[in-house]
């Protein structure tokens, strides 16, 4: 991996003064957060890179606290993310895998809160294939809760992350082109992103066959395409989402093969894109169907295992600040 | 005799369409005297209630509920209620229609029976059979029916009958899983939704058959713009259709539904709000015939869910006429109009004796307060539960009294 660009100069996001960097209990979506706001947390990533860095990687700030990753839905990727990042901040991390026992969904859901309340946790990391869910959790429980991703909801802090790695190779995130292409309707990855990066003032262009975008998606302030060729025209990130395979015959798209051809990331249609153009994918890949190994595997244009990295990061970060009002840190409520 | 005479009253007659100032007299359970009642009339009465100016209009007629729920129901003004056929089992049978329709103390209610076995969609129900039984009517419940043969075979029977389909208007296919109207809401809240034409997809194809068949339909519920214009055009060419909508559908649109307010999740779901103005101009113009309130209580264990999760439906009865009068306050329709929404128009629908001030009518009589201000709370309306996507809504007209075939209630 190429070594990242330092970070930039002061962010134009600065907390005003007199505001509080981050007046919320839970972190369970982008929506409603400000431009400071969001800021403030990828400030706070950034510290955080050099730690996992470095041969040791502990910094026991969080130590006594217990977080519960809840995981209702599969996932390895995400819980083990969200597992490091509580264990380097010292935390005692207990990882609940929700989606392969008996409590799926119905008022078990609320039961499941209360019980996980009880246990006394001092963070719960929620996932759900239910829009919505994480937020009822949260409403049940006395300790902060972040959101893991909802449905095709959010996922918030893939979007951190995701800014976070686009702010470090690019310079940058307001002002910048970024194209998000793929399953944009099934995908609480491109809703979060699209709420971060629009609140950043970035240019937003999502692209899919019209059976994958979701209805009034422009009134997100992003630009609408069908047309893979004609929104790659001046991007400087091309963030390329998962496709469910099982919504690739007949149901959304017609195969496989018309996919690739029409919504494929080649190396050959990156071209059409600024010439550093950055690529971005939240994995696990389809490699030869949303993009192809040579686009993917490039170094030099590809972020996609940096992204994992700041993952990490950010949600050391999110874990921190969340956490602050119950450790009495000063200036914390 | 048993005599009891309201007097001080503002009348509102919804067949004659007026307004007037009087009261009423009720002789054994029927109305004997309505209006401008002669003094002498009043004194020779056992009980004299001075209405100190409120309404009088008939008790309400409510042409949609789920659920019976007399508490709800009083509470709300209504004297007569329509139950659709959804329950455990599904009202498919003869029996089943006898035991409803013998109604209850507190309420008539009269029961509309499933037109298809279980509710299914796949065979034809005995309708002849369930008229006998006391079915007013026959409804595809809270599904469409898909199969357009069946529908078409259905109306035609129906037809011969005389028997009101009443269908629930939602293309399935279109449909599907969503839980939202297409929209930026729906968007937002990453919640699968479907486009608000699946409506007038389900109504173009039932109008065409209920023409065809010379039936009368009855679309239990209708939200969007293009269902409505449909129907407009269909009754200006003489087919027999009529159609409803319940308060929730002409006041919230789409936008109540976040963040994940399970108690707004409707079927049909709440509609955007260019629909929702569609819906208020076709009260006024007379496209839509009659308000209803849509009464399907739900508990927690089918409330307290992810958004998707959760079962639609609302508890209407007892806020009906105090969201309804709203539409007055804005100058959409006239009091007596409003009345006749409520009353006199379901029940000439569906053949019924009730929703009249006629004298020699059931003495089904509500005393309302139109001026009276209070709040919907979910947690403390009356009956069996408080799922209403109004709560802590501060409405205005409240029902005093309810007085079923004579009877004050409550």
């Amino acid at each position: 991996m190429p070594d990242p660009a330092p970070s930039p100069s002061p962010s134009p996001h600065a907390v005003p003064e007199g505001a509080h960097p981050f007046p919320y209990r839970h972190l369970l979506g982008i929506g409603g957060l400000r431009a400071y706001e969001i800021a403030y947390l990828l400030d706070e990533a950034e510290q955080w890179i050099a730690l996992n860095r470095a041969t040791a990687k502990h910094d026991d700030r969080l130590a006594g606290l217990t977080q519960i990753n809840a995981f209702f839905e599969n996932s390895t990727r995400t819980l083990l993310s969200f597992e490091i990042a509580g264990k380097r901040l010292g935390m005692d991390v207990v990882n609940m895998h929700a989606a392969q026992s008996s409590v799926k969904k119905g008022e078990t859901l609320i039961d499941t809160a209360v019980t996980l309340n009880a246990m006394r946790p001092d963070m719960l990391v929620i996932r759900h294939d239910a829009s919505g869910a994480v937020a009822l959790i949260a409403d049940k429980v006395d300790c902060p809760v972040l959101n893991a991703g909802d449905g095709r909801h959010e996922h918030p802090t893939q979007a951190l992350l995701d800014a976070l790695t686009i702010r470090r190779r690019v310079g940058r995130v307001e002002h910048s082109v970024v194209v998000i292409c793929g399953d944009v309707l099934h995908s609480r990855v491109a809703r979060s992103n699209i709420l971060l990066l629009t609140t950043l003032g970035a240019e937003v262009r999502v692209v899919a066959p019209p059976t994958l975008l979701p209805p009034a998606i422009e009134r997100m302030g992003v630009t609408v395409f069908t047309d893979f060729d004609a929104a790659l025209e001046g991007a400087e990130v091309v963030m390329m989402l998962r496709l469910q395979l099982e919504r690739m015959v007949g149901a959304f798209v017609p195969s496989p093969r018309e996919y690739h051809a029409l919504y494929g990331l080649t190396r050959e249609r990156l071209r059409r894109a600024e010439r550093n153009a950055l690529v971005m994918h939240p994995g696990p890949m389809n490699r030869g169907i949303e993009i192809t190994s040579d686009v993917a595997d490039d170094l030099d244009r590809s972020a996609i295992t940096e992204q994992v990295e700041m993952g990490v990061a950010v949600r050391m970060a999110c874990l921190d600040v969340l956490t602050r009002g119950r450790r009495g840190v000063e200036g914390w409520a | 005799m048993n005599r009891l005479a309201i007097r001080n009253a503002r009348v509102v007659d919804p067949v004659a369409g007026t307004l007037v100032e009087g009261g009423v007299l009720i002789e054994d359970g029927l109305l004997a005297a309505v209006g401008d009642v002669d003094d002498g009339l009043f004194r020779r009465s056992d009980a004299v209630a001075d209405a100190r100016g409120a309404l009088v209009l008939p008790g309400l007629v409510d042409a949609c509920a789920f659920a019976v729920d007399p508490a709800a129901a009083a509470a709300g003004g209504i004297t007569t209620t329509l139950l659709m056929p959804d329950h455990a089992p599904p009202l498919d049978q003869p029996a089943l229609i006898r035991e409803i329709a013998a109604g209850r103390e507190s309420l008539r209610v009269h029961p509309i029976a499933a037109a298809t076995r279980g509710l299914a969609g796949q065979e034809m129900a005995e309708l002849g059979l369930m008229k006998r039984a006391g079915a007013v009517a026959v409804a595809t419940g809270r599904g469409w029916i898909a199969d357009s043969g069946l529908m078409h075979r259905l109306l035609a029977y129906a037809a011969a009958l005389d028997l009101v389909v009443v269908s629930h208007a939602e293309d399935a296919g279109l449909v599907r899983h969503a839980v939202a109207t297409d929209g930026e809401t729906a968007t937002r809240l990453g919640l699968a939704s479907a486009p608000a034409i699946a409506e007038a997809m389900a109504v173009a194809r039932d109008l065409m058959l209920a023409e065809e068949t010379g039936a009368r339909l009855h679309f239990r519920q209708l939200s969007t713009a293009a269902a409505l214009d449909l129907v407009r055009a269909a009754k200006r060419r003489g087919v027999r259709v009529t159609c409803g909508i319940t308060p929730a559908h002409l006041l919230l649109s789409d936008t109540a539904i976040g963040p994940f307010r399970t108690f707004a999740r409707l079927s049909p779901p709440l509609r955007s709000e260019s629909d929702r103005a569609a819906c208020l101009a076709a009260v006024a113009d007379g496209t839509i015939d009659l308000l209803c309130s849509g009464h399907d209580p739900r508990g927690p264990e089918a409330k307290r869910l992810p958004y998707a999760n959760a079962e639609p439906g609302m508890a209407g009865a007892a806020t009906l006429l105090a969201l309804a009068l709203t539409l007055v306050r804005d100058g959409v329709i006239d009091l007596p109009r409003l009345a006749a929404l409520l009353t006199a128009a379901p029940a000439r629908l569906f053949g019924l004796a009730s929703g009249t001030l006629a004298v020699g009518a059931p003495a089904d009589v509500i005393l309302v307060d139109d001026a009276a201000p209070w709040r919907i709370a979910a947690e403390t309306l009356p009956g069996k539960a408080g799922n209403t996507p109004f709560d802590a809504l501060p409405v205005q007209g409240r029902v005093l009294k309810t007085i079923k075939g004579g009877q004050p209630l409550g």
